[in-house]
């Protein structure tokens, strides 16, 4: 099963998680539930820093040996930074969802954009459905 | 969906199952790398019941099959296995399948599992023109198939098998027993490394696949699914019925003219024939990534901003630990060493075609004569 999901931060329908680093930036990856679906994950497309996402827009690929998976923007805003270790060890995300395998940093947009997103207990029910 | 008869098995082993062609098979039960790397280094064991055989008995069960498959069956040893390919009235491919001597009157043909019910068609039709003194029955629902391979397997099935495996050279077979169920004992596989292909009663596959787990299990042997397969057979140069070969191949133009043997006739030869003359205008190849990215079935091959062809098979190699590759390509861009780039989204990654295979094991030097 899955790790138990950190109550620091917020997640998307589409298994992302977010958490906020400042008040107006956030990080941004993908579950562990996310990432015990894929499975062995041996590629990253990371997005280019600079580039503005629209909440709900692929920003980044994960690839595992046999699927390929957009990772969707989970909130809109400017990619600052990203997680250019998953470029050479892209099994962090495997080892490490909610810390080392980070993806990318956004500025948010509008901060209010965060409400949509859903708290640790929505997210785990939304799983739950999903898995029965 | 089909099911094998060890579907409860994999369900309980909580393995991912997926739909192939119609059946409800296991892609994995860990993951995809550890089980490629365990077929590598020790052994893993593949459900393989989706699989077809098609029995053809009868005085002239040989003279069936030399009209219906390209290769030439005459100097074939009861007891030995060749490969072979069933075209179609275009000279494209049906199936790319093993053919199993028994006697002198009584064959099987091992198929592929989406062309199966296209095989037994196209034999069945060929055998009411030909009118030859024997009959085609498609026996694959009453025969379960396992595939035990990797460097491992004959010291994990040695205690189970009523013969001596050290004996059975590759791409020869013995009737036999595994865990005294009567069995067919195959020195073949579909990964590149030495192993079995075990065919035992449909009814009886589960006791022989449960056996082998409990007998492997202190050796390292693990289960593994169509994931692990399909990056295993790609490592090793093998092409993928449905995916890289369809019937609209020719055997020209893949890795296969070795199967063809023009000194006599075969269903398909007139327009292979053609073929052969006319030449052909791309051949399947082999390529590496340099640098980043995964290709992918389907993806788009481009020499400059020329588009010369399409990926038909793509992954992440474990063992090279690379992305490689199979594709066609317009025939003069299928030289080794060859530069193509393949569009992966919107980036063109920078490709090498190179030799298959991509991966081949280092050979015990035994008397087994490499015969396939």
């Amino acid at each position: 099963m899955s790790k138990p999901h950190p109550q620091d931060r917020l997640y998307s329908q589409d298994h992302e998680w977010v958490k906020t680093e400042s008040d107006t930036v956030v990080v941004v990856g993908i579950t562990d539930y996310a990432q015990e679906m894929l499975t062995d994950i041996v590629f990253v497309e990371l997005p280019q820093a600079g580039r503005k996402v629209k909440k709900g827009d692929a920003m980044a690929v994960v690839e595992s040996v046999k699927s390929v998976s957009d990772v969707y923007a989970p909130v809109s805003g400017e990619i600052i930074d990203t997680n250019t270790a998953l470029e050479n060890t892209p099994d962090l995300i495997n080892s490490d969802a909610f810390g080392e395998g980070w993806i990318a940093k956004i500025k948010l947009d509008d901060a209010n954009e965060l409400q949509s997103l859903l708290t640790a207990d929505a997210y785990e029910a939304l799983i739950k459905e999903e898995t029965h | 969906m089909k099911q094998t008869p060890l579907y409860e098995r994999h369900v309980a082993l909580h393995a991912k199952i997926i739909d192939f062609g119609g059946w409800a098979m296991p892609v994995q039960y860990s993951n995809v790398i550890d089980e490629h790397r365990t077929t590598r280094i020790c052994a893993a064991l593949f459900d393989i019941c989706h699989m077809g055989e098609i029995e053809v008995k009868g005085p002239q069960a040989l003279d069936l099959l030399q009209a219906a498959l390209t290769r030439n069956l005459t100097d074939q040893r009861i007891g030995q296995v060749k490969l072979s390919a069933l075209l179609n009235d275009q000279g494209g491919v049906i199936d790319d399948l093993t053919v199993y001597k028994f006697q002198d009157d009584l064959y099987w043909l091992v198929t592929n599992a989406t062309p199966r019910e296209r095989d037994v068609l196209r034999v069945t039709a060929l055998l009411r023109n030909l009118k030859f003194d024997c009959r085609v029955e498609d026996i694959s629902d009453r025969i379960g198939k396992l595939d035990l391979q990797g460097p491992q397997s004959e010291k994990i099935l040695q205690p189970l098998a009523g013969t001596d495996l050290s004996a059975i050279p590759y791409y020869h077979f013995r009737e036999s027993t595994v865990a005294e169920i009567p069995a067919i004992v195959s020195r073949s596989g579909y990964t590149g490394e030495d192993g079995f292909e075990i065919y035992a009663a449909a009814d009886h596959i589960a006791s022989i696949w449960d056996r082998l787990l409990d007998m492997g299990a202190p050796i390292g042997l693990k289960p593994a699914g169509l994931g692990a397969r399909d990056t295993l057979r790609l490592e090793a140069g093998m092409m993928l019925n449905g995916q890289d070969i369809t019937e609209e191949v020719c055997p020209l133009e893949v890795p296969y003219a070795w199967l063809v043997d023009w000194n006599k006739d075969f269903a398909g030869k007139a327009p292979l024939l053609a073929c052969r003359e006319k030449g052909i205008r791309r051949r399947l190849i082999g390529f590496e990534i340099i640098g980043r990215g995964i290709a992918r079935n389907g993806y788009k091959v481009y020499a400059g901003e020329k588009e010369i062809g399409r990926v038909t098979s793509g992954s992440f190699s474990p063992t090279l630990n690379k992305a490689i590759g199979l594709a066609f390509v317009d025939v003069e861009y299928a030289q080794p060493a060859t530069r193509l780039t393949i569009a992966i989204r919107e980036l063109r990654a920078q490709a090498v075609v190179v030799n298959l295979p991509f991966y081949k094991r280092k050979k015990k030097t035994l008397t087994a004569k490499e015969d396939v």
